[in-house]
């Protein structure tokens, strides 16, 4: 492994590579899509308390999961890029932000369409709707801050600070809300989950999430593909390209 | 070291006595808004007595982050910053001298003014002695974050809202135990663990963004 | 398995505005990021060839 890293590490090996690995990882993710979705709507049974609302479970859960590790990911990428300067490594966590944003997006969505049955609201201000709503702010400020600075370089090593500062603060903000969310306990409603998950739901759950971490490596690693043409577009083995097939 | 220290601190304060209009806007801005609230709501006491702890934070933060672009923007646009970053002493410490002149210009004069703006709202004595506790811990913190999205915007286009998306979400574990700590008080709870949670951020903030402010000056000079 | 009909299921149990209204817009916001991921290293494999002045603007 450590071998195929190294020899991997440079963009220019990185980029058929990662072109040869997009089809497995997005193969994966159709069939245990295909498999985790059969799970949850056929094999699961009716939730006695939810009724069949908790079917959502199976999206929601797996983009909630995504969406923090993402950034977590993303840091480790990124303060890689920092600390070995590494070109690739800057680019991998360029390339999770736009991923990790849309997962954070879906959790919320589905959240949203899964509390207003459940418990009466589009939107609570539960310690876990409202972190992910930050997650969502702290992405968008990281891509906001690669996009308008104009140097790779730099782009690199400022979003690479504020993954990491980040970082450091997504506990430090889950705690917080937490935290807040406790003393206004009279306002907000207390998001249980049953106790007793029939295993079936929880197996289907667990495959989605695995579809979804496939999802997100392919979809990854297709941006970075672009990623990497666009900062080497000067480079003889792109222009090299030109006449290959895609 | 010390003396580094001294001097950078000293010469900020000096060149916002010199400007101080600048200064003084973020201070009439945060009044500003503050007073725009019961306008906006209405007069009702109790609703502006709830309201008062969470309005004055987030004004707070606000006009904390108006005047963050200037912390370097103008040492970066006339060379100042090059020759910081090239002195011998560690660039960390001179970085916190800067963020503690800021404080003391940007943050302290907010402290200072938002017992009044809480008499406005109806808040009693107890409250707002933990109000201007609570500001004068929590905007050290505003000003060592903030320092962060200012020196990775440095130069950047846009920088001003920029510097808002970024520092704006890491601001609010701040918010929420300023707000929280006054909040406490009122419903009689005490608002010793909000402040001690307060302090504790402040530690982190003090240990640690500096180092995340030397880097991101470091970057935007290369 | 629990249910009956097509109907039955896509009734979700009443609740189908909810579920179906999550698993539609996931599935539409995937499909999509994956368009336009293709579509752009596609723009970009197509200005591969070309000189370094002309492609500056496509960044």
């Amino acid at each position: 492994m450590a071998l195929n890293w190294f020899k991997y590490s440079s963009p220019q090996t990185f980029y058929p590579l990662a072109g040869r690995l997009i089809p497995v990882f997005a193969v994966l993710a159709a069939v245990l899509g295909a498999v985790g979705l059969y799970i949850g709507f056929f094999v699961a049974p009716t939730d006695f308390q939810q009724g069949e609302a908790y079917r959502i479970i199976f999206i929601h859960v797996p983009a909630a999961w995504m969406s923090m590790f993402i950034y977590l990911v993303m840091a480790a990428w990124a303060a890689l890029g920092l600390i070995l300067n590494t070109r690739l490594s800057s680019m991998m966590a360029t390339a999770l932000a736009p991923t990790g944003a849309v997962m954070t997006f879906l959790a919320l969505w589905t959240g949203s369409l899964w509390g207003k049955p459940m418990w009466g609201t589009w939107w609570a201000w539960d310690a876990r709707m409202t972190s992910e709503l930050i997650l969502l702010f702290l992405y968008i400020g990281f891509m906001a801050l690669q996009a308008s600075i104009d140097d790779p370089r730099r782009a690199d090593k400022a979003g690479a600070i504020l993954a990491l500062v980040g970082a450091v603060n997504v506990p430090i903000i889950y705690f917080s809300v937490k935290w807040w969310n406790t003393l206004h306990q009279g306002a907000s409603i207390s998001v249980g989950r049953s106790p007793s998950m029939a295993s079936t739901m929880l197996l289907g759950m667990l495959v989605m999430a695995l579809a979804y971490w496939m999802y997100s490596i392919a979809a990854t690693l297709m941006r970075v593909r672009s990623i990497i043409l666009e900062r080497e577009r000067n480079a003889q083995w792109v222009r090299d390209l030109a006449g290959a097939p895609a | 070291m010390w003396d580094a220290f001294v001097a950078v601190f000293a010469r900020d304060v000096l060149q916002a006595w010199r400007r101080r209009a600048d200064w003084l806007t973020s201070i009439f801005f945060f009044v500003i808004v503050v007073s725009l609230f019961p306008l906006g709501v209405g007069p009702e006491p109790a609703l502006l007595r709830t309201m008062a702890p969470g309005v004055v934070w987030v004004a707070a933060l606000l006009a904390a982050m108006l005047s963050l672009p200037r912390v370097f923007g103008s040492d970066f646009a006339d060379g100042t910053l090059e020759q910081l970053v090239l002195t011998p002493h560690p660039l960390t410490v001179l970085v916190l001298a800067k963020m503690l002149a800021h404080w003391l210009l940007s943050g302290v004069p907010l402290a200072l003014i938002a017992p009044v703006l809480g008499l406005q709202f109806g808040l009693e004595g107890g409250p707002v002695g933990v109000l201007f506790a609570a500001l004068l811990l929590g905007t050290p913190c505003l000003s060592l974050i903030g320092g962060v999205g200012a020196a990775l915007t440095l130069g950047v286009r846009g920088s001003g809202v920029l510097i808002a998306l970024l520092v704006l979400p890491l601001y609010v574990p701040v918010l929420i135990f300023g707000a929280g700590a006054v909040e406490a008080t009122v419903a009689g709870t005490g608002a010793a663990g909000h402040l001690s949670l307060l302090a504790a951020g402040l530690l982190i903030a003090i240990v640690l963004a500096p180092w995340a402010i030397a880097a991101a000056l470091r970057i935007a000079l290369e | 398995m629990s249910w009956g009909s097509l109907d039955e299921f896509l009734a979700m149990g009443g609740y189908a505005t909810y579920v179906w209204g999550s698993y539609i817009v996931s599935a539409v916001v995937l499909a999509m990021e994956v368009v336009l991921l293709k579509r752009r290293h596609r723009t970009l494999r197509a200005g591969a060839g070309r000189s370094s002045q002309q492609t500056d603007n496509l960044a």
